[in-house]
């Protein structure tokens, strides 16, 4: 096990930053937002190719929001990395601002594709996998897709594509917290066995917690040495996770929280300390 | 007899063409290459055609993704499936983030024929001309298709091209020049002016030589940039004769018909018929009978100016 020490604090301030985002917009998506904290924490400042002085550089690593209701995490990390000043969050879904309720890539830096509506992400980060590959460049397409999103149609057409034209080049996590809007998934509707379901696609299937760095990377490290098929990384996280009152419950999928309730989160979560 | 030329042909040829000069064009198909007439790029350059199967969403995404990586994507299906089953990735995906993804629609209309209602799209034009940031093309014949085709790859953002099955008459010389939003007059008129688009050019011309044979002068003007439309040359046409008659093998409701209205109530208010699909869908038989039945005719095209004139 490497020492996390520095990614669980850059990690604890993403969280405290989708607390105070979202209690300022007053409205946005915390529970698939905090469960997705260490994948993207892990990818951004660590594993990807990025530069923030230079967003669209084209031999970037790429990373597309497919579930793009959990906007907060990702301007969160972004903010943090120094893609734009960290004032913008607190703007976040109001009028005249740059961070819009889902991600505009044409309106925020280092944002590499407009998503919201489910399933189009997965299929647009193919598209990017398969320019990389036309043009022999080595930079690598990394996608967050939601449990619930696998019920969207798109998302096994991209399954399919992305296998039959071997993208090796393109690692998806899916963000299995279990719950959607209306429930748990399995009560709104059922898509288990999810892993099975990837094997049968062609795709090289991987089981973690989505909560562990040692076991992110280790899955990083076996996309990249996995050759000829797409790798999917099925991540086992808590919706909410790191706010106590939050953990596990749908109701907390698409809710702000309130002064009150993002103080005591925040208090929970240790308070914004820089190191 | 004229030279004949299915737009889906030109369109193919176009592509092959592009492909020589632009190594960033890249083609994308739903395994309807043969008939969408991709099939001849993917001769041609192998490792840039992408078949994704029978999944239009798809289709839509992925050569959404290749856009962002600076690839120039044409994607091609009926134009039933294009506009109607993608709408939404096309609305999301392409049009918000303005990303420069080409969408070439074959089959358009009803001279899908025998195939019936379900593969012929007469919305096509109303949706994608309702959509932010979208170019809207419509070409007339062989020629200017390939126009359509070459001026669609030089612009920087998404464009919508209509294409049909059918071969029809070449109404453009070779040196004809399209240029993105210009509508064309194709015959001075005074007394009436006939606008129309895509395969119906022809027929309104035809028109235009049975009304001169009744001592009426009708302009014809072919628009077949549906969006951004040419405002000046309608409002021209509309201070200039006595009414507007607009033809589109398209439903009368939000197409060509749709976008010359509401430059008139805005600009020059005047009489104006349409003659088009009439809020019903087709069915199967021959495209050239289709037509006929449907009112997409030269004579209904005559009758609808002279309703017009005897105002």
């Amino acid at each position: 096990m490497g020492n996390y020490s520095s990614l669980e604090n850059t990690a604890k301030n993403i969280r405290i930053s989708i607390i105070d985002m979202l209690k300022e917009a007053k409205s946005g998506h915390p529970g698939g937002s905090l469960s997705a904290v260490e994948i993207l924490t892990a990818l951004y400042f660590k594993e990807m190719k990025v530069d923030p002085q230079n967003p669209n550089w084209a031999d970037r690593d790429r990373f597309v929001l497919s579930k793009g209701h959990a906007a907060p995490v990702l301007y969160a990390v972004l903010a943090e990395k120094g893609f734009f000043p960290k004032e913008e969050l607190n703007k976040l879904r109001k009028i005249d601002a740059m961070l819009q309720g889902h991600p505009d890539m044409k309106g925020t830096p280092g944002v590499d594709m407009t998503t919201g509506s489910l399933g189009q992400g997965l299929a647009a980060a193919n598209g990017m996998a398969l320019a990389g590959k036309l043009d022999g460049k080595d930079y690598r397409v990394y996608a967050l897709i939601g449990d619930g999103e696998c019920q969207e149609g798109i998302i096994w057409e991209a399954a399919m594509l992305a296998a039959h034209y071997k993208l090796d080049n393109i690692t998806v996590f899916l963000d299995h917290n279990g719950l959607q809007i209306d429930g748990a998934n399995e009560e709104v509707m059922d898509i288990e066995p999810i892993d099975e379901k990837f094997k049968s696609f062609g795709w090289h299937v991987i089981k973690i917690d989505g909560h562990s760095f040692d076991q992110i990377f280790k899955s990083l490290e076996e996309a990249k040495n996995t050759k000829g098929k797409p790798t999917i990384v099925i991540a086992k996280t808590v919706k909410g996770k790191g706010v106590s009152f939050m953990e596990d419950v749908a109701g907390w999928h698409g809710k702000a929280p309130n002064e009150e309730e993002a103080l005591k989160a925040i208090e929970e979560l240790g308070g914004r300390k820089d190191g | 007899m004229a030279n004949m030329i299915a737009t889906r042909d030109a369109y193919g040829e176009a592509l092959r063409e592009l492909g020589n000069k632009n190594k960033d064009i890249v083609v994308l198909d739903a395994d309807l290459s043969g008939s969408t007439k991709t099939a001849l790029f993917k001769e041609a350059f192998p490792e840039r055609f992408f078949n994704v199967g029978i999944a239009e969403q798809n289709l839509i995404a992925t050569a959404a993704g290749l856009a962002t990586a600076g690839k120039i994507p044409f994607a091609s299906t009926f134009a039933v499936f294009a506009a109607g089953r993608a709408f939404e990735i096309i609305r999301n995906s392409v049009c918000y983030p303005k990303l420069n993804v080409k969408i070439a629609a074959t089959h358009a209309g009803l001279t899908v024929g025998e195939d019936g209602a379900t593969h012929q799209a007469i919305e096509d034009l109303s949706l994608m001309r309702s959509l932010p940031n979208m170019v809207v093309l419509s070409p007339a014949d062989g020629i200017e298709a390939k126009q359509c085709i070459y001026k669609a790859a030089e612009y920087n953002g998404p464009v919508y091209i209509r294409l049909g099955r059918s071969k029809v008459p070449v109404v453009f010389d070779e040196d004809y020049k399209f240029e993105i939003g210009k509508g064309v007059e194709l015959v001075e008129g005074k007394d009436i002016t006939l606008i129309a688009t895509g395969i119906m050019v022809e027929k309104a011309l035809r028109a235009a030589e049975g009304l001169e044979k009744e001592g009426i002068s009708a302009r014809v003007i072919n628009i077949s940039t549906i969006k951004p439309i040419d405002k000046d040359i309608i409002v021209k046409a509309a201070k200039e004769t006595k009414g507007i008659v607009t033809i589109e093998e398209h439903s009368i409701i939000g197409g060509l018909g749709s976008a010359v209205a509401e430059v008139l109530v805005e600009n020059h208010p005047t009489y104006m018929e349409r003659v088009g699909v009439e809020d019903t869908f087709g069915e199967s038989g021959d495209g050239g009978v289709l037509l006929e039945k449907y009112g997409l005719s030269v004579s209904n095209i005559m009758d609808k100016a002279k309703r017009i004139l005897s105002k």
